[in-house]
């Protein structure tokens, strides 16, 4: 099938305002009759339910966490763009547009894209207005700082904690519904299964995190915001909880999911040190604004402290490979030179697999003050984990899993191919294409949530009845029995391995094989490993416990046996794409100087999967992408 | 190293609870202290055990779901960081680590080393925020805050929620966690207009969850793994008794 984004015509300036004006609305008076369902209370779920329940929908929202405020999207350090161009850099919406299409390989929608450029600057008045504390100068205008992949300086922050501040007034905004009454907030439920009838999206099944019932929840339309599926790696930047289960579920309903195989591995993380890490902390891209990558330049000098090292012994390489944006090298380019130099066996610290961040000559430039001033928490926080002064000597960062643009696919209006389903933020595949920019996902999460979907789901609802569809239908007593069926499998097995040992087993196989660099060979032993595990799994975990309570294991247990099915399609996706784009790396595919090269002739398109059953084949749809407002061109940031 | 752990075990909110010791065994120094509960929660499970249930998500120190008392300090025994934090090279080989959950009645056990902040949850919904709406907004520049109100504001604004303020107090008072908040928006132009009638109803509202009254200990702010300063607590005090003789 060729999908239609259903992208409006005509110049792509006045897109977004004419689409509005042709879009349906739905009476004040009505809007309290219709019941949405958010899942996921980060920025883009957060930022919708407050803002749906503000206009006066009745709304309610889901999350696995114990509060709507912990969701991952408060770890985010570094900042949000917008084309505010206050500093008068030359910045625009046009430029916001172009860099990150750009930025994104040239595989993203166009319009959604622009939609995306324009209403950023929204969103840093509408944080302001809610008490986001910005950076600002003595003056009191608001601050900006310098993010890779632009040459402008728009990106806003507070301090490195600008997620966290951002999803607070999100939070904030929500929780003034939740007194008013508007909004409904179901804390600790994971939501396990979406409700289809009649190929429309009318419910989700959930398990109550606390008392293990299986809870049917139904809406006139749903709304997923429930972020990324990098922890299929097992190790990345991800929170414990981030799974792909809620997205899979819809995928396993008939939703297509888009692009699985882009996948961002982000240069600077703190490398791993031994077989229990569980998990692998960022060091904001912010950091590369002062801080310079190097590794020694021979081999030798690897074991050396780095102090010791001279500074013509040093290799800056990615100054050297990119003097127009050196440090600031897009994160694929960047996470790619770095695996470069551990290749060539100029990598430092334990395993070899690392390299330098140095401050010292932005310390020699502005002193230690300023930077701890701009990094002190980063700082900080590196030092509780390493054990490691950051001021005195090099960090040390490597690569990882850190954020997916693939996901489920959507159509101009954030409506997946199943009417009635939205999926906002990370959840969805709209604007990133295959890489995303930095201080972009808090920008797409924010813009989906407050200055999208309000919009687009009234044009969707006023074609519903309200409440035509309850948990009185028969499919969710169906889906409630499915749910409790899963449950009642996973705990009855009772094997010998712990569902930690299987995700540990997944991730390894998923890094090697499907990681940064992907090739023919790797992905065909991906898919041999992926469902030999698959099955041991079904035959082996053992899940401790009872389904009638807390039980951790159970909920990992869950997460992990979607994982096993989702990886294997994210597997099936980097294999059928024969070209490098982005965060997609294919061997085969680069040039002489081991740059990505895309095949514009044959994938400028979007790969949205259609699930067809466990162990089947699942079905290709592309959705063309085209291109009127940049050229496609080669990604050059010599 | 070898450890010996003292974990506080408990069913559910009506289960009496105790406290069980376990041994942690070739803990490594670059462990953080969840990564060894979770080593310790494997050979519980492959002896059959029901591990340990605690809650975690970010692992970095900034989601607060972390919420464990070590030796009797919330977060253990570093200064200004969060349990996940923490790392096995601040132990000994042979020690003997207690390990419990937040008390306060305020902060129901659910299981082990689980508990129940929603209290926090509904001190922010009673008026822990400006009453604007999305879209209709100024300029960002609109307002000017200069730098020395926004760093203070942000100062107040890294709560994280975690709870240890409570957990620390002998009083189990909320009030560090409570004045963060009226502080941040106390700072900021944008929360001057409704600063009298939200200084009252957070104050009310932590005082009906049960959290008890503040009595100078500075517990709360020794055990902050974001380092947020009493001098809030003094600010959000002046801000109640200006309420008092301002009209809402």
């Amino acid at each position: 099938m060729i999908l239609d984004g259903k992208c409006p015509t005509g110049p792509i300036q006045e897109s977004w305002d004419k689409h509005r004006f042709d879009m349906k609305l739905v009476n004040p008076a009505n809007k309290r009759k219709y019941k949405v369902l958010v899942v996921g209370t980060g920025l883009a779920g957060g930022a919708a339910a407050a803002s749906l329940g503000e206009l006066g929908y009745n709304v309610e929202a889901f999350c696995y966490q114990d509060s709507a405020r912990r969701a991952h999207s408060i770890a985010a350090q570094g900042g949000i763009n917008a084309a505010k161009n206050y500093p008068n850099d030359g910045d625009s919406i046009y430029r916001l547009f172009y860099d990150t299409i750009k930025g994104g390989d040239f595989r993203a929608r166009e319009a959604d894209v622009w939609r995306l450029a324009q209403v950023s600057n929204n969103i840093i008045d509408q944080c302001v207005a809610q008490g986001v504390p910005f950076a600002r100068d003595y003056a009191g205008y608001l601050d900006n700082r310098s993010f890779g992949g632009a040459q402008v300086s728009r990106t806003f922050y507070a301090r490195g904690q600008t997620g966290q501040q951002l999803l607070l007034g999100a939070y904030q905004a929500l929780m003034r519904q939740v007194k008013v009454g508007s909004v409904k907030l179901f804390a600790r439920r994971e939501m396990l299964d979406l409700v289809v009838v009649d190929g429309e999206a009318k419910g989700i099944t959930c398990r109550n995190l606390v008392t293990g019932e299986i809870e049917s929840y139904w809406g006139d339309a749903v709304i997923l915001a429930t972020g990324g599926y990098v922890n299929v790696f097992y190790l990345s930047t991800n929170a414990m909880g981030c799974s792909v289960t809620a997205s899979w579920k819809a995928a396993r309903k008939g939703a297509f999911f888009a692009n699985p195989c882009y996948t961002q591995i982000h240069p600077t993380c703190i490398p791993q040190t031994g077989d229990h890490q569980s998990k692998l902390t960022l060091m904001s891209e912010s950091l590369r604004n002062d801080g310079r990558c190097w590794v020694p330049k021979k081999k030798e000098d690897c074991d050396k402290p780095a102090g010791e090292i001279a500074d013509e012994d040093r290799d800056y390489y990615l100054e050297r490979k990119y003097p127009s944006f050196g440090n600031l090298a897009p994160r694929d380019i960047a996470s790619r030179a770095a695996k470069e130099q551990c290749d060539d066996e100029r990598g430092v610290g334990p395993g070899k697999r690392g390299v330098y961040l140095d401050y010292q000559s932005a310390i020699d430039r502005v002193g230690e003050d300023t930077i701890r001033e701009r990094y002190g928490n980063l700082f900080q926080m590196y030092e509780k984990i390493t054990d490691e002064n950051a001021y005195k000597q090099p960090m040390r960062i490597y690569p990882a899993p850190h954020y997916s643009m693939g996901g489920l696919w959507v159509d101009y209006n954030c409506m997946s191919n199943l009417p009635g389903l939205f999926v906002l933020g990370e959840a969805n595949f709209s604007v990133h294409g295959a890489n995303r920019l930095g201080a972009s996902a808090l920008m797409q999460g924010l813009a989906d949530g407050y200055f999208v979907i309000p919009y687009t789901i009234a044009n969707y609802l006023a074609g519903v009845k309200p409440g035509s569809v309850t948990d009185e239908h028969p499919e969710f007593k169906k889906s409630a029995e499915e749910v409790q069926g899963q449950v009642d499998k996973l705990m009855n097995i009772n094997g010998k391995k712990s569902v930690a040992q299987f995700h540990r087993e997944l991730g390894k196989i998923m890094w090697e094989n499907v990681g940064m660099a992907r090739s023919d060979e790797s992905l065909n032993n991906a898919l041999k490993l992926i469902p030999e595990l698959r099955d041991e799994f079904w035959q082996n975990v053992k899940v401790t416990g009872t389904k009638e309570e807390v039980n951790s294991q159970l909920e990992n247990a869950g997460r992990v046996a979607d994982f096993f099915e989702f990886g294997e399609l994210l597997a099936k996706d980097a294999l059928h794409r024969e070209e490098s784009c982005g965060g997609h790396f294919r061997v085969e595919h680069q040039t002489e100087d081991g740059e990505a090269m895309r095949d514009d002739e044959n994938f400028t398109y979007a790969a949205a999967w259609e699930f067809k059953g466990a162990g089947n084949e699942p079905e290709l749809h592309k959705e063309p992408l085209k291109f009127e407002n940049v050229q496609l061109a080669v990604r050059s940031y010599k | 190293m070898n450890l010996i752990l003292h974990v506080w075990r408990q069913k559910g909110p009506n289960d009496k609870g105790r406290l069980e010791q376990y041994e942690a065994k070739d803990v490594s120094p670059d462990m953080s202290f969840l990564e060894m509960l979770d080593e310790v929660n494997e050979d519980l499970i492959a002896k059959g055990v029901e591990p340990i249930e605690f809650d975690h998500d970010c692992r970095e120190g900034i989601c607060g779901t972390c919420s464990q008392v070590i030796n009797g300090i919330p977060h253990g025994p570093e200064r200004e960081i969060t349990t996940c934090q923490l790392h096995m090279r601040r132990f000994q080989d042979g020690d003997q680590i207690y390990i419990e959950p937040w008390r306060s009645r305020a902060f129901p056990i659910i299981k082990d080393l689980m508990v129940d902040r929603n209290s926090l949850d509904r001190i922010i919904q009673s008026y822990g925020y400006t009453s604007t709406h999305t879209g209709g907004v100024a300029d960002g520049n609109a307002l000017l805050v200069p730098k020395p109100a926004a760093d203070m504001a942000m100062d107040a604004a890294a709560c994280i929620s975690c709870g240890a303020c409570v957990a620390a107090c002998p009083n189990a008072s909320a009030m560090l966690f409570t004045s963060a908040k009226v502080s941040q928006m106390a700072v900021l132009p944008q929360g001057v207009a409704e600063a009298v009638r939200r200084v009252k109803a957070m104050v009310g509202q932590m005082d009906s969850e049960g959290f008890g009254n503040c009595t100078n200990h500075y517990e709360c702010e020794a055990a902050c793994p974001k380092g947020i300063r009493t001098t809030f607590i003094s600010r959000m005090n002046r801000e109640l008794m200006k309420s008092m003789v301002k009209a809402d």
